[in-house]
């Protein structure tokens, strides 16, 4: 009987010849993630049980993200637990402010994570690193606790929805774009407990930060992961990983056997899809950016593990490179990592974005999840990059959160509404 | 495994910030917890529950954010299990991890009354409403979940694989 990936990923750590869905296995554990929220409560946990050692330092990755640099004296608490805690069990993967950023986006920008790997992260949006052909989700505090004293984690094996992108997108159009759509289509549990696996020749000429973002956003939809198949792209991506890493000298490649079982297959025309804005409250909530000129904004964000790599930030460059963000509007740019950041300021994309009048801020979750870097007032409203517009997801609950790609993001900054960059660059008589 | 208790009934999508309010969870005291447990949907709740009694809901019991707190609070108010329609991902490993035992029966989340004598079996997935004399089949757990909850959760029962690992 043929496998999908994703079974056969689970299977390998599993040590199993074949996993079936809806089978529950103990996995071995290739890494195990937790941030400064919810490492504290595992920690917290791991201690109460009465465990002394975690079993091997080197698969452990704490990234004090969401309110780093320390935002407050409670949060500095809260990460000082953590270094702590990294110090006293040799973790390695600790990524302290200045070397870190944003936990989805070092993990593989850091060659942490190699092809074929089992990830756990105690965040929602480790699903992430299936765009490196890896099986990872999403679990609580106390499977990060016990998966650091024991190596290993329970998974009930999940059935996989495969997504075929047909065609090839329009200009505009990422993977933020090629996501929103299919979550508007099918919901926000539309994949509920499921794989998302996505193939097709719009996925084969995606490049890796639109997978990354794809990927990311597979929770969206309520999956437990999403993952694309391994090709050229992946392997171009891998090897320019730090030398040594896991990314470049670890790993084992899995595909698809054709005659894989799937709980449902979609087809998507990925040429009919426009850039795509999810509306408030909900990521599936989806329309044409150009149908929403009539939304006034006061903020944009660039940045988040779902847009926050080099590739949205010359994004956004590419469209505000000699403008200037709207007087009403404040632009603020949140990097992924020091990587991104260094890259941006080294490639000219820092620059742009500043003379045209934006915040630039250090790598952090920041605004993402209201956290700081941005909270929005009461009736204020934002076009952000990022993954989630629940209510009051970015601040005050009477503010409001429109999910964008970097392009459309960028031209609203310069807008001061809802726009696409053809209504910008029109307006300014065509550039 | 087995319990009879009363039915608190509640309807869909009851997520985790009614079943344990934010505002509370700056203590991981499960005693603590308990006392908040539903506040913000059914106040009388904690002065109504005794131990052994039974939640029974609907669709995707336990959405939104991915605190355990929500697990905790419900075992330590005294609720033998919950019955739903569907768990939201998270919340049903949460569950499991932290020693509160759910059974996944729409047919009963449907027909059950609250006030309702239940008795539900939660690893055959039997469930028998006394007041009606209905019975209601779920599916049975796994060998591996029956594990979990009778060491009492994930970390107990890490604890005893690790400790069979070394003898
Ligand atoms: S950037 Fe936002 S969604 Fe991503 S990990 Fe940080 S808070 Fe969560």
């Amino acid at each position: 009987m043929g496998q999908t990936v994703t079974e056969k990923i689970i299977a390998r750590a599993a040590g199993l010849e074949a996993v079936r869905a809806g089978e529950i296995v103990e996995a071995r554990v290739d890494l195990a993630l937790a941030n400064d929220v919810t490492a504290p409560l595992a920690i917290a946990e791991f201690e109460d049980a009465g465990f002394d050692k975690v079993s091997d330092p080197a698969r452990i990755v704490l990234v004090p993200d969401h309110f780093t640099p320390n935002k407050d004296i409670k949060t500095a608490g809260q990460v000082k637990k953590v270094r702590e805690f990294a110090r006293k069990h040799g973790i390695a993967h600790f990524f302290e402010t200045g070397r870190a950023g944003i936990e989805h986006v070092i993990l593989p920008d850091m060659g942490l994570v190699a092809p074929g790997d089992l990830v756990i992260g105690a965040d929602s949006h480790t699903c992430t690193y299936g765009a490196v052909a890896a099986f990872s989700t999403g679990v609580g505090s106390t499977d990060f606790a016990a998966a650091m004293a024991w190596g290993r984690v329970w998974l009930r094996v999940p059935q996989t929805i495969k997504f075929v992108y047909h065609g090839r997108p329009g200009r505009h159009v990422v993977g933020k774009d090629l996501m929103l759509h299919t979550i508007g289509m099918v919901g926000v549990d539309g994949a509920l407990y499921k794989a998302m696996e996505f193939a097709g020749e719009a996925i084969e000429d995606l490049p890796i930060d639109g997978r990354f973002t794809m990927c990311n956003m597979a929770i969206e939809a309520g999956g437990k992961s999403g993952i694309v198949g391994f090709d050229k792209k992946t392997t171009q991506y891998l090897q320019s990983r730090p030398v040594g890493s896991r990314a470049r000298t670890a790993g084992q490649v899995f595909a698809s056997d054709p005659e894989a079982e799937y709980a449902q297959v979609v087809e998507i025309d990925a040429g009919a899809i426009r850039p795509t804005v999810a509306k408030p409250h909900l990521p599936s909530n989806t329309v044409p950016a150009e149908d929403l000129a009539d939304v006034r904004i006061d903020q944009v964000v660039v940045g988040s593990c779902t847009n926050g790599r080099l590739a949205d930030l010359q994004q956004a460059a590419e469209v505000l490179k000699g403008r200037a963000v709207h007087p009403d509007v404040r632009l603020i740019i949140l990097p992924g990592s020091q990587e991104v950041f260094l890259a941006a300021s080294r490639d000219g994309t820092m620059q742009a974005l500043v003379e045209a009048g934006a915040a630039f801020s250090t790598p952090t979750c920041g605004a993402c999840l209201g956290g700081h870097m941005g909270v929005l007032a009461a009736g204020e409203r934002a076009v952000a990059t990022t993954n989630r517009n629940f209510v009051g997801r970015m601040g005050d609950p009477e503010s409001e959160v429109y999910l964008a790609n970097p392009y459309v993001a960028a031209a609203s900054a310069i807008a001061g509404h809802i726009a696409t960059p053809d209504m910008v660059t029109t307006a300014k008589g065509g550039a | 495994m087995a319990f009879e208790g009363t039915v608190h009934k509640y309807g869909r999508d009851v997520d985790t910030d009614v079943i344990i309010p934010a505002r509370y969870l700056n203590t991981n005291d499960p005693a603590e917890l308990a006392r908040h447990c539903m506040e913000d949907i059914d106040p009388g709740f904690v002065a109504r529950v005794r131990p052994g009694d039974i939640i029974v809901a609907g669709e995707n019991f336990g959405c939104g954010s991915s605190r355990e707190h929500a697990p905790v609070a419900i075992r330590a108010a005294g609720v033998s299990c919950v019955v739903a329609a569907s768990f939201a991902r998270i919340f049903y490993r949460n569950a499991f991890n932290t020693g509160l035992p759910i059974v996944v029966c729409p047919h009963a989340a449907r027909e059950i009354e609250a006030g309702d004598r239940v008795r539900v079996d939660v690893v055959e997935g039997r469930i028998e409403d006394l007041t009606t004399g209905k019975t209601y089949a779920a599916e049975a757990y796994p060998p591996f979940m029956r594990e979990l909850v009778a060491s009492g959760g994930l970390l107990p029962y890490v604890k005893k694989r690790l400790a069979e690992d070394e003898a």
